[in-house]
């Protein structure tokens, strides 16, 4: 079968692709992702290979290139060390406690409950309510003198929680949890709705309880949604930033509630070395983008 | 297919390639110095953010702008933001600072000069001889031992101890003659400020790890102890010497023992009372004035020197002008106008913080006659020593601080291995700046 010739393709459809009026439907998006994400993540990675700092336009100054030298500094730095086992404690806690307790109340919330409508506005309210506000109230809770050391008494550790090292991240954890959870909640009660009744009848029928229901109907019916809160949960927990900033107060005691943006920010702008910053937050973002393959990989898997 | 997908991928690393171009050359071209430091005209200027310093600085501006109204001064208050300092940091990198700032603190002069945001005041004609004579031998502080003069010093509030009289007498102190001069003395009415007093703490400095809160804790006192000495001398830490480790056991036995305390205070932990000492300067006569009964002593040392002979940290403040500004000539007479005796005079006037001046008390006598409490703060401002002018100021205090939080806060180490460690990393960073 003899086949025609292809007539030869005009310059901007090669470039455009067939439909070039698609380049400009897309153009703004584009833009935006070039100037606001791509050039501070490739001047992001220049910085983190030179001795970087900010400097006033035209002045001149040595930027020096010194390979990886930021990244070894990094991890021979207690602090970044610290960081990093910080971020491993906060997701420990942060993401099993977020994806069960999102998925019960977001179930609970999902049954015809009583003054259902101010349940669920009060699990999303510390989620819109700014974090300054809600950690001054927290404060008031932790603080020596503070309502829970009131209520136990004696049984508070010494010292007392936000100077405790091992408290300090916990106490960060629970904050993050309790003011993330509204949130995933909506996201579990959206996927909730898509689970379709008839699998609960037949669940019924099988002599299923309420228990059985959720465990084998609800969990897996929402799984893309458990997927979702996960990678999250993940993503926002490895950039915490202003709990071990205002709540221990700069991430005490003594650095055991450093995380590594707060680092990033102490280094970068309190101290203008932003090449070293640039360089935890390369570290950061290639851990995030490893954790969250690894979670999208075991979560999807069938 | 493989070609139209190499001429796409070509198209978009030149757009990319050419927007960063672009980027990098919004750098903008340089002035002639010279040029610059010679031109008249409008400028902006910065002031801090407290009710005494705008009213000051309105009024100041306002004379200003009657007498030379070719050469309109703009005042506004420094933007928000954490501190003073990264908001001037990164004015500096945007390439907005104005021509002045009247709230330069002298730690972050070294950070500001390495990005090229200063102007070296030794430049103009008779920029040394104004700073000189305006602030005597302490000027020296301010400056590079090249000669430069990358900041005008402009005030200080010399760091004492402010008490109350109340809590005192209810812990069975005598308010007026406070037994603070040792530190036995102070930990002993620590105690009983605690014990009788009914306060938290008997001083409440701020436990936080920012790298500045040394300067109201150890530094003050080791400044004391060893009668005039800075962190950093000749290149070299001196904090790790016995003076520096008596200071630091002196403020862990404090922790220790719950006279001060490793919790940060959310409000003014000295206004609500749960404090009875606060390390302050005169500013805080007008802030504390009204509502307690106060009294003022000279930081202690390890065996009690006379006050006339106490030095402290000066709790500084310069003025700096910077190299955006392009009416430099305007903005240098602008600074001398501020700073005349007239202009210095009403500062104290209305703020009651010291012009880093000599001879305040004679200059402004008839002051002092009518405000008999801020003289012992006059005094004190003639007995101040400044940080040190060494490059990596910054991370030179974040790295005591850090130190410091470990060994005396928290007493998580021992001092003397933690500070000999922190000299150790500290004379690298100094040697490296040289």
């Amino acid at each position: 079968m003899a086949v025609a010739a292809r007539p030869p393709r005009r310059l901007i459809n090669r470039i455009a692709g067939r439909h070039p009026v698609g380049v400009a439907f897309a153009a703004p998006y584009m833009i935006f992702l070039v100037v606001i994400y791509a050039y501070p993540i490739i001047l992001a990675i220049y910085m983190s290979f030179h001795d970087y700092f900010f400097a006033a336009p035209g002045a001149h100054v040595d930027r020096p290139f010194i390979g990886l030298d930021n990244y070894i500094t990094a991890f021979e730095d207690p602090a970044f060390r610290r960081a990093l086992f910080n971020v491993v404690v906060f997701l420990v806690i942060n993401v099993p406690l977020t994806v069960g307790l999102a998925l019960v109340l977001a179930s609970a919330l999902n049954t015809a409950l009583p003054f259902r409508t101010f349940f669920r506005a009060s699990y999303y309210l510390p989620y819109v309510t700014a974090s300054v506000a809600l950690i001054g109230v927290w404060l008031w809770l932790f603080n020596s003198d503070g309502l829970v050391n009131a209520i136990i008494g004696e049984a508070g550790p010494d010292p007392t929680w936000l100077v405790n090292r091992f408290w300090a991240m916990p106490i960060i954890a629970l904050f993050a949890t309790w003011k993330q959870l509204g949130f995933y909640v909506l996201v579990y009660l959206a996927a909730l709705q898509n689970v379709p009744q008839e699998l609960y009848d037949a669940a019924a029928v099988d002599g299923a309880g309420k228990l059985r229901s959720f465990q084998h109907v609800t969990v897996p019916g929402v799984r893309s949604a458990t997927t979702l809160v996960i990678i999250l949960a993940t993503i926002v927990g490895a950039n915490f930033f202003t709990e071990p900033y205002l709540l221990t107060g700069g991430g005490g005691p003594n650095g055991a509630s450093i995380s590594p943006v707060l680092l990033m920010y102490q280094e970068g702008i309190e101290q203008n070395k932003p090449g070293y910053a640039a360089a935890i937050g390369v570290i950061l973002a290639i851990g995030v983008v490893v954790v969250s393959l690894v979670n999208r990989f075991l979560l999807e898997r069938d | 297919m493989r070609g139209t997908k190499f001429v796409r991928t070509r198209a978009i690393v030149a757009i990319v390639t050419a927007f960063l171009f672009v980027a990098a050359a919004c750098g903008g071209d340089e002035e002639s110095v010279s040029e610059a430091q010679r031109s008249t005209g409008p400028i902006k200027i910065w002031y801090s953010n407290n009710p005494e310093e705008i009213e000051w600085g309105k009024q100041v501006v306002n004379a200003w702008n009657k007498e030379h109204p070719d050469e309109e001064v703009t005042g506004q208050e420094i933007p928000a933001g954490e501190t003073s300092e990264e908001v001037i940091a990164a004015a500096i990198t945007a390439g907005n600072t104005p021509c002045l700032v009247f709230n330069t603190a002298p730690a972050a002069v070294p950070q500001f000069d390495r990005a090229g945001g200063l102007v070296n005041l030794a430049e103009f004609e008779d920029g040394v001889s104004y700073i000189e004579e305006r602030s005597g031998d302490r000027a020296a502080q301010y400056g590079y031992p090249e000669g430069e003069y990358n900041q005008m010093p402009w005030k200080a509030n010399p760091v004492m101890i402010f008490y109350n009289k109340d809590l005192f007498k209810k812990a069975g102190l005598d308010p007026e003659n406070p037994p603070l001069a040792t530190y036995d003395e102070f930990l002993a009415a620590s105690q009983a400020l605690v014990d009788k007093g009914g306060v938290q703490a008997a001083i409440w400095p701020a436990p936080s790890s920012e790298f500045f809160q040394s300067w109201f804790d150890f530094y003050p006192m080791f400044i004391a102890q060893t009668g005039s000495g800075q962190l950093v001398e000749d290149g070299q830490a001196q904090f790790n010497n016995e003076d520096g480790v008596a200071v630091a056991e002196f403020w862990r036995q404090m922790y220790e023992e719950g006279l001060a305390q490793q919790e940060t205070y959310n409000g003014d932990a000295f206004a609500d009372q749960k404090s009875a000492m606060a390390t302050v300067g005169p500013w805080a006569i007008a802030v504390y004035g009204e509502d307690i009964d106060w009294g003022v002593s000279p930081v202690p040392t390890q065996d009690g020197i006379a006050p006339e002979e106490t030095y402290t940290f000066s709790d500084e403040k310069s003025i700096g002008m910077y190299t955006s500004c392009e009416n430099q000539g305007t903005a240098w007479e602008f600074l001398k106008y501020a700073t005349s005796e007239e202009n210095d005079g009403l500062f104290l006037e209305i703020s009651g913080q010291m012009p880093m001046r000599t001879d305040i008390i004679g200059t402004y006598s008839e002051y002092f006659e009518k405000n008999p409490e801020y003289e012992v703060f006059a005094e004190q401002a003639e007995r101040t020593v400044e940080v040190p002018m060494v490059s990596g100021s910054i991370e030179m205090w974040q790295e005591f601080r850090n130190a410091y939080s470990a060994s005396v806060i928290f007493r998580e180490e021992d001092i003397q291995p933690a500070f000999d460690s922190a000299a150790e990393t500290i004379n690298g960073l100094v040697e490296e700046g040289s």
